[in-house]
């Protein structure tokens, strides 16, 4: 058992935990999310702050943090991957100030 | 739950007693100034408004000014006039008298600095007389109003100082409570997310319009909110979309339906959570909490940020043990990194929802008791003429 968490999944809806640590490549993260406890093995450096997905994630589905769409997977994202801008777009970043809903 | 309280004529209650000393111009700071330095239990609201601007931000600085002289921790108001500013000094006292509270008023141009100086001791004086002679009640905590803000955010806030704040808000809204946030600026690709929470489709349309004029205001400036955002700093930090990093900001507020939403300086009526339309920058957005009726404030930092109000508790709460410990006169408190998910985040709300209840029965904030907050900003938004 670990002292500390080494990752935060911050709603029972997410696809995504966040690294509150800096973790290596390779190794096995132990997550709760909502109580449900998952053992996550890391493909790439993750470092502090930066997000790995907890499944698989098909290119346009979405990426769910906060319980809440950030964005859209850009490639395909297998559980343990390295979670950030060269994979994930915006559904909202390219909109004018009129884009509404 | 409960906590003590001052009662006010108008059913609100205070959780601080003060006569505030309140400023209706810039030019009439330093009376308002010297007055709350020498009368014990008097607090300043000192600020750069009321004159030399658009008809507009008259309208702004006179609703703000009579929403300040009604929060409920004022127990009476001295207000310093100039004489010919702006402002609308007749309706500020007007709407703060119509609250039952006791309210006076010197005038600068009337004999000078130093007669109006002599007069508002003597008038502070009696106000505060009166004022200490109203007793603590208590009361359970669906009247409590708590304002949150976020501020010199890092990576924790997202993860864990502003998801304990939205916590503590769902406790207080739940249990009959009001709580208030805005900064409109940290919406921005998030609002759809806080319109699909609004009561109904006029508050969520509200949601968007806000965030549209804060866009265009910005955009008329030569400035463009969403391009560049998240920043190459916030990239580097870990935040991948606007949606995650306004997201990160917007947790504080909770998760209970959005009741409606207000301009800024404007006074929140009914109970639950509300929108305050305003900037994030702290001096402005803290005065924009003050207007809207705040007992008390919860400021999420990550960074760690010293700013307190005059009249309210502001309780600062971080997720960074650094910054805790490198800033143990400022911050109030820490929760954990993990302090973000299921159930350290309930323990976390919890332990900060007691805080807050001290807090409002009377234990002093770091910033109280530092002094430090004497500095309120007032929101303008054309020029200054």
């Amino acid at each position: 058992m670990e002292l500390k968490e080494r990752a935060i999944v911050l709603n029972e809806e997410d696809n995504v935990a966040t690294a509150l640590a800096d973790l290596e490549a390779g190794s096995s993260v132990e997550l709760d999310a909502g109580g449900r406890r998952l053992t996550v093995k890391v493909a790439a450096r993750i470092p502090f702050g930066h997000k790995f997905s907890l499944a698989h994630i098909a290119p346009g589905e979405v990426v769910i943090k906060y319980g809440e769409v950030i964005g859209k997977a850009t490639a395909d994202i297998n559980a343990g991957d390295y979670v950030h801008v060269h994979n994930v777009v915006s559904t909202r970043g390219s909109m004018g100030a009129e884009g509404g809903a | 739950m409960s906590f003590l309280g001052y009662p006010r004529p108008d059913g609100s209650v205070g959780v601080r007693n003060y006569v505030g000393v309140i400023s209706t111009v810039g030019c009439a700071n330093d009376v308002a100034h010297w007055i709350a330095q020498q009368i014990k239990g008097t607090a300043p609201f000192l600020h750069q408004a009321g004159c030399g601007q658009l008809r507009s931000d008259l309208e702004i600085a006179t609703h703000t000014l009579a929403a300040i002289g009604q929060n409920p921790n004022l127990a009476g108001v001295l207000l310093v006039s100039l004489g010919c500013e702006g402002t609308d000094i007749n309706r500020v006292e007007r709407e703060i008298a119509a609250t039952g509270r006791p309210v006076k008023k010197v005038v600068i141009q009337k004999a000078g600095a130093t007669v109006a100086l002599n007069e508002g001791l003597l008038i502070a004086q009696a106000l505060v007389s009166e004022a200490s002679q109203i007793r603590l009640q208590e009361f359970d905590d669906s009247h409590l109003v708590v304002g949150v803000k976020c501020g010199g955010s890092d990576t924790t806030s997202g993860l864990s100082s502003n998801p304990a704040v939205g916590a503590v808000c769902d406790i207080v809204v739940d249990n009959g409570g009001t709580c208030i946030f805005g900064e409109t600026t940290e919406f921005l690709g998030a609002e759809h997310i806080l319109a699909r929470r609004a009561v109904n489709k006029e508050v969520a349309d509200k949601i968007f319009k806000i965030v549209d004029a804060m866009e265009k205001r910005a955009k008329a400036s030569g400035g463009d909110m969403r391009g560049g955002n998240p920043s190459a700093g916030n990239i580097a930090g870990g935040l991948t979309t606007i949606e995650e990093k306004s997201l990160g900001a917007i947790v504080k507020g909770g998760t209970r339906p959005i009741q409606d939403v207000y301009n800024y300086g404007e006074r929140v009526r009914g109970r639950g959570l509300f929108i305050v339309d305003s900037p994030g920058r702290e001096p402005e957005f803290l005065t924009a909490l003050a207007a809207a009726g705040a007992q008390v404030a919860l400021f999420s930092t990550g960074l760690g940020v010293p700013q307190g109000f005059p009249f309210i508790p502001v309780i600062k709460v971080t997720g960074n043990p650094v910054t805790f410990q490198r800033l143990p006169d400022h911050i109030d408190m820490l929760v954990e990194m993990a302090a973000g998910k299921g159930s350290g985040l309930k323990a976390s709300g919890e332990r900060i929802h007691r805080e807050v209840l001290a807090v409002a029965s009377g234990k002093q904030t770091k910033a109280e008791i530092l002094g430090y907050g004497n500095f309120p900003g007032l929101y303008t938004l054309g020029p200054i003429i």
